[in-house]
């Protein structure tokens, strides 16, 4: 194995296993459904390829089914909050014929009632984490509202380390994509003579500095 | 280039000695500005008020009658479109908002900009020229229970709603319960909407420490959802709509009030402003 090749071995080993991030979503969920009492928990990821929101990690009801299970991405409660970047919490919503049927079809397991928050990370929205049955009994509180905030930041920050780790992947196996680019002037870069590489990083510095820029 | 055509009158850019007697604005606000001169006896009739939104069940028992409806989608050509819509609710969602509206200001005239069932790739661009849309038609009101988090389009929806303000759309927007960069709520040209606990309707708060900028119910709503069905549901994108209610009671009854009176006379009324 080459230099190069053992040091993004090494950074895709850092930034974790595939196993190690999906288990970070599950803890989460788990976390999730626990504190809520909730008799399950999701969260769907968006996949900007296809437009699609896709079962990430499931906790209780369905789990191990419904993982990768994939539907369109304004569809239903989660298409609503994703696209308004609105939380959303809907008690006894079964007299709803397309609600109960959008839930059979995704789930098979239709709720009474649902907390439904966006996953924000900076300027981009990654998917959509659900509670799905908290106690009908108690009223919903602003404190579960910053309650299920949190989690959905928590889960936000467990699927960026997701999606990260995928692209490093994907630069290994495929060397393809915007992180392959960014690989090849690593690359380029560290083959200049001194002089030279003086001035590309600087370059390199000046132009990290105007795509930070807001 | 301008978002929206400006207005047919050229705005005055300066003030002659001469023009002064012309802008001569009689004002009937009492010394004290309370609830009964803001609104006592209104009903909203004339207001016309958007839901930016899912769309909004025609007919529903607590919606009524739905004026007009367009959905807002992306074409082939990849440019959005606005179009007649007769597919209703997609979600749920618009309903409710419309339903909260029309609670508070039964007389007022309901409108539907469905921006979503086109995806998320182009969400932003869809928001975007649905908002574009609403202020072209001069509706009144805007609820807009949603936002964008992208930065790119954040410079345009700006534009946009400030170009709302100076053509009197008051835009009421729900604002995030975490501190989020999302828009257009951030602006100040908009009306931001937060939850509070209570249950009174007509219960609202200013709040002096912004960016939202007034407190609604948004606990435990009791809302309209598809199929003429009712359910109870929590969120600030259910307190956006009582402010939006609100806002056209007290247009109907003052038509005159431009957006940035229209906030003063919110400041005045809400709960922790008001005189007891």
């Amino acid at each position: 194995m080459s230099e190069d090749r053992l040091r993004a071995v090494v950074a895709a080993g850092v930034l974790g296993s595939e196993e190690g991030n999906v288990a970070l979503l599950q803890s989460v969920v788990d976390v999730a459904r626990a504190i809520f009492k909730a008799s399950a928990s999701s969260i769907f990821l968006l996949d900007e390829d296809t437009d699609e929101l896709v079962f990430a990690a499931v906790s209780g009801e369905g789990s191990e089914r419904l993982l990768g299970t994939r539907f369109p991405s304004s569809k239903g409660i989660a298409g609503w909050v994703l696209v308004t970047r609105q939380s959303l919490v809907l008690e006894d919503v079964t007299g709803d014929p397309r609600f109960a049927r959008d839930f059979a079809e995704q789930t098979g397991y239709v709720p009474k009632g649902l907390m439904a928050v966006p996953l924000l990370h900076g300027e981009r929205t990654l998917g959509v984490l659900e509670v799905l049955d908290r106690p009908e009994s108690s009223k919903f509180t602003l404190a579960e509202s910053d309650l299920l905030g949190l989690f959905a930041n928590q889960a936000a920050l467990a699927l960026d380390l997701l999606l990260a780790a995928r692209r490093a992947r994907a630069v290994l196996e495929e060397g393809a994509g915007e992180d392959a680019v960014v690989a090849r002037l690593a690359a380029a870069l560290s083959r200049l003579e001194e002089e030279n590489r003086d001035a590309g990083l600087r370059l390199l510095e000046a132009l990290t500095e105007t795509l930070e820029r807001k | 280039m301008a978002l929206v055509e400006a207005h047919e009158e050229l705005p005055a850019w300066s003030l002659p000695a001469h023009a002064v007697e012309g802008i001569s604005l009689s004002s009937d606000w009492p010394e004290l500005v309370d609830r009964e001169w803001a609104w006592g006896g209104s009903t909203g009739s004339n207001v016309r008020v958007c839901i930016l939104d899912s769309g909004v069940e025609s007919g529903h028992p607590l919606v009524g009658e739905v004026e007009g409806s367009v959905a807002v989608s992306i074409g082939e050509d990849g440019e959005p479109v606005v179009e007649e819509d007769s597919e209703g609710d997609l979600c749920g969602h618009g309903t409710a908002c419309a339903g909260i509206v029309r609670s508070l200001a039964p007389g007022c005239r309901l409108y539907s900009a469905r921006v979503l069932g086109a995806g998320y790739t182009g969400s932003g661009r869809v928001l975007l020229a649905g908002l574009r849309w609403a202020v072209e038609q001069g509706f009144e009101v805007v609820n807009m229970s949603l936002s964008t988090t992208k930065q790119d389009l954040a410079g345009l929806l700006h534009e946009l709603a400030d170009s709302a303000y100076f053509r009197r759309s008051v835009l009421v927007a729900s604002a995030h319960n975490m501190p989020v960069d999302s828009y257009p709520w951030r602006f100040s040209s908009v009306i931001s909407v937060g939850s509070h606990e209570g249950a009174d309707p007509l219960q609202f708060f200013y709040n002096p420490s912004p960016p939202v900028e007034f407190f609604a119910r948004g606990l435990d709503v009791e809302i309209a959802w598809l199929g003429g069905a009712t359910i109870r549901a929590s969120g600030n994108s259910f307190a956006t709509p009582h402010i939006a209610g609100i806002c056209a009671l007290i247009l109907g009854k003052h038509p005159e009030l431009t957006p940035f009176q229209l906030k003063s006379v919110l400041h005045l009324t809400a709960t922790n402003v008001a005189p007891a």
